[in-house]
């Protein structure tokens, strides 16, 4: 499981160990130790919360660069739908693509329509599987990994549906394939991606072995030189536009908006995904037929590798899907005989992948458990972070798992040396008097 | 008893807000001492029910967890009104829920049911006027 792929890496030589990281995550993978940031890489599901706070950016997105794809005959950008939304606000979808094939790629391909078509066949789904309700979105890599090692028990409600960006990839190059005669292994397709959790989703796809993609360049990196490609560019290349509800995938309640289910909510940010996931543990919400999850609290605008303001570009994505959002991008009726030959379907199980618990054998786990609840009762309780663990609670976790030292504590320290320091003050005050001559209290050498 | 982890935690009735929290935070002890996926979510169904229970119907419970490396037990302890009739509580669709309840969602009936069938062993003793006690066991291997 430690070799499993992580999309983020801390460089130790830029981390000055001020600790932003360890208060961002939302699963206490973070710890600092010897004044760096080290990653508990079983407990990371690659939100990229600590990408975004950190001030030296020492945690380094493990996304891939141009030249990364200079083995390639023919190259194809697959921007996410995001990507739309980062320039002006008269700036057309189809513009941003004409753009992104003058500045280096050999050709430039739509997601938004595979996002639409993913949604019909999501509806699909809703209407004819069994499976347990409710159903969740398995779009966000994050919220993907949030289920394998803190809610097992929901792994049967994640969709198997493909992605958007994976059936988009799939069509562009057997497009390619066709129309150059190429071989699949000469085309290399590039994600735009808004996050750095989508290289997990490339790296480790779930339920199946590869991904389509080839890699996935940070938006932020593209933007510079499409801003001068588009300030350069012919006013309209002809091309049709890009249109249908897909374009509003990229914010909260953007599935959902395509779906006709009628009890289907959209929930976004770890804190309240995660009380919607016990909720479901619960018992409860079994009337809600799908549930639209995002780690980031804006959905993938907020994405940490976007360079607008998320809420400038959600009203972007709004104003987009009002203006050709009416104007269906897909056939319903071909996409539904696509969803029945399986077009959609991935096969494939996603397994758990839990934290580890305080003990593999449940009699030592309870033991360890005691003590980390005594360990606890001697800690501040303040969670201020100077040990290098997020909380007491985790640092009383790492003490008896043997990952810390109980004395890492300042304020264990700072007790220990205030009754040294007491001692001490006594033995030198009555040497002082012994000094002077004058009466020796014998009564607290004890 | 070293073999044992027990904890209490109190339950107040009428508090919605922070109906459920129990439950939760019993899902991440289990988590933490590595039990099944699968008994884990037993518990927290049975578990979140019996505090749903307390919250609609008592003035305040005590809900305690015992987990040992063969089983884990929960007892709710309430002071309320007690259930006169603990046979017809028990059957699947009977609810005393009010108007309000039933609105938010709550009232089916399926309350009790679902705390029995998610549990290996389940006892209910009540005393009208007095309260109600449950004792839950669920098995680990």
């Amino acid at each position: 499981m430690h070799d499993e792929f992580r999309s983020i890496l801390i460089d130790a030589d830029r981390c000055t160990g001020r600790m932003r990281c360890l208060r961002a995550c939302p699963t206490q993978a973070v710890r600092v130790r010897n004044g760096k940031a080290t990653l508990l890489r079983d407990r990371c599901i690659d939100c990229g919360e600590c990408v975004r706070v950190c001030p030296n950016h020492a945690i380094v997105p493990q996304t891939s660069t141009f030249s990364d794809f200079s083995g390639f005959n023919y190259t194809i950008a697959l921007p996410s739908p995001v990507f739309y939304s980062q320039f002006g606000k008269d700036v057309r979808p189809s513009a941003i693509l004409s753009a992104l094939r003058t500045i280096g790629f050999d050709d430039a391909y739509d997601v938004a329509s595979a996002s639409e078509a993913v949604s019909i066949a999501i509806q699909e789904y809703l209407d004819s599987s069994d499976t347990p309700r409710p159903l969740i979105s398995p779009f966000c890599p994050a919220i993907v990994r949030l289920v394998q090692i803190r809610y097992p028990n929901l792994l049967d409600h994640l969709i198997p549906i493909e992605s958007p960006m994976e059936i988009a990839a799939r069509e562009a190059k057997q497009l390619k394939m066709q129309e150059l005669g190429l071989q699949e292994h000469e085309i290399g397709v590039i994600y735009l991606t808004p996050c750095p959790a989508k290289m997990i989703a490339l790296k480790n796809p779930p339920r199946k072995k590869h991904s389509y993609l080839d890699g996935a360049i940070p938006i932020s990196d593209i933007f510079p030189n499409l801003m001068r490609a588009l300030a350069h560019q012919e006013k309209t290349d002809g091309k049709p536009e890009i249109s249908g509800l897909g374009l509003g995938w990229p914010i909260v309640g953007g599935q959902v908006a395509c779906l006709k289910a009628e009890e289907r909510i959209a929930v976004a940010g770890l804190t309240d995904v995660m009380r919607v996931f016990d909720e479901i543990e619960n018992g409860k919400l079994k009337d809600i037929q799908y549930i639209e999850c995002h780690s980031c609290p804006t959905a993938c605008v907020g994405g940490s590798l976007t360079v607008e303001n998320p809420y400038i570009a959600r009203g972007r994505v709004l104003r987009m899907v009002e203006r050709y959002g009416s104007e269906p991008g897909q056939d319903r009726q071909k996409i539904r005989t696509l969803y029945q030959e399986n077009f959609f379907s991935l096969a494939g199980t996603i397994a758990p992948s839990p934290v580890q618990p305080l003990d593999d054998d449940i009699s030592r786990a309870i033991h360890k458990m005691h003590r980390r609840n005594q360990i606890f009762d001697t800690l501040p309780k303040i969670d201020c972070g100077a040990c290098g663990a997020p909380t007491c609670m985790t640092f009383a976790a790492d003490v008896v798992k043997g990952d810390a030292n109980a004395d890492e504590c300042v304020f264990l320290a700072m007790k220990t040396f205030e009754t040294i320091s007491k001692n001490l003050l006594e033995v030198v005050e009555k040497q002082s008097r012994k000094n002077r001559g004058g009466p020796e209290r014998g009564t607290h050498d004890a | 008893m070293d073999n044992l982890f027990s904890r209490s935690f109190s339950i107040r009735g009428k508090n919605f807000q922070e109906a459920g929290s129990v439950s939760t935070e019993i899902k991440s002890i289990l988590k933490e001492l590595g039990v099944d996926p699968s008994v884990i979510r037993r518990v927290a169904i049975a578990t979140y029910e019996a505090e749903m229970n307390v919250v609609m119907y008592a003035t305040e419970a005590t809900l305690t967890l015992e987990v040992t490396p063969k089983a884990i037990t929960i007892m709710v302890d309430d002071r309320g009104p007690g259930i006169p009739d603990i046979e017809l509580a028990m059957q699947e669709g009977y609810s005393t829920a009010t108007h309000e309840m039933r609105e938010m969602g709550f009232g089916a009936g399926m309350g009790l049911p679902n705390i029995r069938r998610n549990s290996d062993s389940f006892a209910i003793t009540s005393s009208v006027g007095g309260g109600t006690r449950l004792i839950i066991t669920i098995t680990i291997n």
